[in-house]
């Protein structure tokens, strides 16, 4: 059995799902955090499965770009969850319910 | 500006000064009593020195159309040559025009109304001197005559609705200037909407004429127009004029001043409607002309027979002015314009003197107006009551004074036309000359009845001037050697110029002995008793306010209880509280998404995410 683009994205899929799963349900934000980056992998993932089998290096370029700003957003994020967590001694989101009106 | 055109002007300057007069007044010299009754009284006064003069040189040539000032005030259709719009069949271009008319009948009518006016403003120095309101009295006095001025001089029908609606508020208030007395504030109301039921069928009745004549110009209208169209230019008429069933703001509005009775509801405002029917007369078709003759007689013997049973002296006057309208109105009915002017030429000069001689009697008796709260007052007030008498003996018809001939030239013009209306005029001459002896044998004969009868004295000389010149014009007015009725163009039938003659004369001799038997040394009214039922229908005026009372409580009350219902139901509950509660509802039920969890946003977010997926891929 040869490995082709459907197996590619079907783990594509999968990781993209779990980390969908992981932002809906995990209550912890750095959990939450994670499921992020996950989904994030994911779309690399197939970005570059895309890339491989289509000979055409545009979508590994975007995948620069992608972990270029994820890492920019990792660290903008987990500053706002640390400033979070001192001002309220909580990360976890039922607590956070301050944008209801 | 050649002399021609000054002359051509001077009919604007005689409208154009009490309009300046009244402005003058209310802006600046209200504090300066003498200063604005003396704005007032010299325009009017110069207003009738510039009619005199207009009367005395062009007498009945008339001057050819549309060379009187005018300016444009709306132009509809073709504005400019080159820049045609679509108009109407028959019609290219429609503009009206504020423009002066001169002609034999408006200068007659000029006349009347400068000279009345000056000697009502004469008289009102006087007789308004302790009044608080005096400037405000007398600046509505100028607006009236301004006003009244501008129907006048109207060139077309629509420029006479204008002045006709500004009298109808300058009468207003001046009915209406003692507001603080509740009766005169509900008359001055009265009179205002009884008025605008009137001129609802008036503008009607433009608009009709302009529909079908496709002008509203009055001398450019040449035929008749349809019954409806006619009879709805009628109901102006009705309402100014106060004709039967309009009848009753007309003796409310005595509770205004008694000048201004004197002048609106003897000699001006109430002629008006007259006045409007004469000038375009040729729009009506028999069968309106028919209805007008009816209705006028209706009038005239209805409020004769109320007159018969009034105690105020005033109210005596407003029933006989209703009564000598409807005489008028008959006689436009009957095709006699000439014959119509003629009575309300001299009715203006008689009634206006018997208005101004009851204003002096009631000054003379501290306010008394009720007759037979006076008595005797020929003694005390001798001037005033030889005046009154003979303007009530002109009224009355009797031979060889004013109120005879005019009242002879509209009985014979009902003799032509109309032998019914002809034995009721007969029948209203010997009514009018009834209760007109009964008033002035009960307040000015006998002995005084109360102290205030006792203790009156002679007006002073600025109110008997008035009185006395009104007394002459009164007998001589329409005397054949005068010419009033050649000038008006009025032409006799021999057969019944004799059958009114006569009859008019026996109608008004039995009136008068009739009164004489009855009144000859009464101290209480003795009609009641002899008549019964129908002394206390007239005293009640028929029961109309009643009458009126009642469907305004069927009609208005119930259209109000449905209009309420209507408000507080459908637009308040429907409508506003409807919208509002359906905008609650909803929001209470999105205010269920809005938890402020974060992760409920996302679940959200992702299911949005999927359905718009879902509804591009499927």
């Amino acid at each position: 059995m040869t490995v082709g683009l459907e197996h590619y994205l079907i783990v594509s899929v999968m990781l993209f799902c779990l980390g969908l799963l992981g932002v809906i349900i995990r209550r912890n934000l750095i959990v939450m955090y994670m499921g992020l980056e996950l989904m994030l992998n994911a779309a690399n993932l197939a970005l570059v499965s895309f890339s491989h089998f289509r000979d055409n290096l545009d979508g590994q370029v975007m995948v620069f770009f992608i972990i270029t700003v994820a890492a920019a957003e990792v660290a903008v994020g987990l500053a706002l969850i640390v400033a979070l967590y001192r001002k309220r001694q909580t990360n976890d989101v039922t607590d956070l319910t301050s944008m209801k009106l | 500006m050649s002399k021609e055109q000054i002359i051509r002007f001077l009919p604007t300057a005689v409208l154009l000064l009490p309009l300046i007069s009244a402005v003058l007044i209310l802006l600046f010299t209200k504090r300066y009593r003498q200063l604005s009754a003396g704005l007032s009284t010299g325009a009017v006064a110069i207003g009738l020195g510039i009619s005199i003069f207009l009367f005395a040189t062009q007498g009945v040539e008339k001057t050819e159309a549309g060379s009187d000032p005018k300016f444009t005030w709306l132009s509809i259709g073709l504005v400019e040559n080159d820049s045609p719009l679509p108009t109407a069949v028959g019609q290219e271009s429609f503009a009206i025009d504020i423009q002066t008319l001169n002609d034999p009948m408006s200068r007659l009518m000029l006349l009347i109304v400068t000279f009345i006016g000056t000697l009502v403003h004469v008289f009102s120095l006087v007789y308004m001197r302790k009044d608080i309101g005096f400037s405000r009295y007398f600046g509505a006095l100028s607006f009236f005559v301004f006003s009244m001025l501008g129907i006048v001089l109207s060139s077309n029908l629509i420029m006479m609705f204008i002045f006709w609606e500004l009298v109808g508020i300058s009468s207003y208030l001046l009915i209406s200037h003692w507001f603080d007395k509740p009766a005169a504030a509900d008359a001055g109301k009265k009179a205002f909407i009884t008025n605008r039921i009137g001129d609802v069928g008036f503008l009607l009745g433009i608009l009709l004429v302009w529909q079908q004549a496709y002008t509203v110009n009055i001398a450019s209208i040449t035929g008749q127009v349809s019954t409806l169209a006619g009879l709805l230019i009628f109901c102006g008429a009705v309402g100014k004029s106060a004709q039967f069933p309009l009848h009753v703001w007309l003796p409310d509005a005595m509770e205004g001043p008694t000048p201004v009775s004197a002048l609106i509801h003897a000699a001006t405002m109430v002629a008006a409607g007259v006045y409007m029917l004469c000038r375009v007369m040729v729009l009506f078709t028999p069968d309106a002309l028919l209805i007008i003759a009816w209705i006028g007689a209706i009038t005239a013997l209805l409020a004769a027979l109320m007159a018969i049973q009034q105690n105020d002296i005033k109210r005596i006057l407003a029933y006989s002015t209703l009564s000598q309208l409807g005489y008028m109105v008959m006689a436009v009915g009957c095709g006699g314009t000439e014959a119509a002017m003629f009575h309300l030429t001299t009715h203006a000069a008689f009634k206006a003197l018997l208005f101004l001689g009851a204003g002096a009697v009631i000054y003379a008796c501290h306010h008394e107006q009720d007759i037979w709260n006076m008595g005797g007052l020929r003694h005390k007030l001798s001037k005033t009551s030889i005046t009154f008498i003979i303007g009530a003996l002109a009224l009355a018809g009797f031979p060889l004074l004013s109120g005879f001939f005019s009242k002879d030239a509209i009985l014979m013009q009902a003799h032509l036309n109309q032998k019914p209306l002809f034995f009721i005029g007969v029948a209203v001459a010997g009514l009018t000359a009834f209760y007109m002896m009964r008033c002035v044998l009960v307040a000015f004969f006998g002995k005084a009845r109360t102290d205030q009868a006792k203790e009156a004295h002679e007006v002073p000389g600025e109110m008997l001037l008035p009185l006395i010149i009104l007394a002459l014009f009164s007998v001589f007015l329409g005397a054949p050697q005068i010419g009033l009725a050649g000038y008006l163009g009025f032409e006799e039938d021999k057969a019944s110029h004799h059958a009114a003659l006569i009859w008019g004369t026996i109608a008004a001799s039995v009136g008068m002995i009739g009164g004489y038997m009855v009144y000859r040394n009464a101290d209480t009214d003795p009609l009641p008793a002899k008549l019964g039922v129908l002394s206390r229908w007239m005293r009640d005026r028929f029961y109309f306010d009643e009458l009126y009372a009642l469907l305004n409580h069927w009609t208005q009350e119930t259209l109000s209880y449905a209009s309420n219902w209507f408000d507080r139901w459908i637009i308040a509950g429907l409508g506003v509280k409807g919208t509002s509660g359906a905008i609650d509802v909803t929001g209470c039920l999105v205010r269920l998404f809005q938890s402020g969890n974060l992760q409920t946003y996302a679940l959200l977010t992702v299911i949005g995410l999927l359905s718009i997926l879902a509804w591009i891929l499927f």
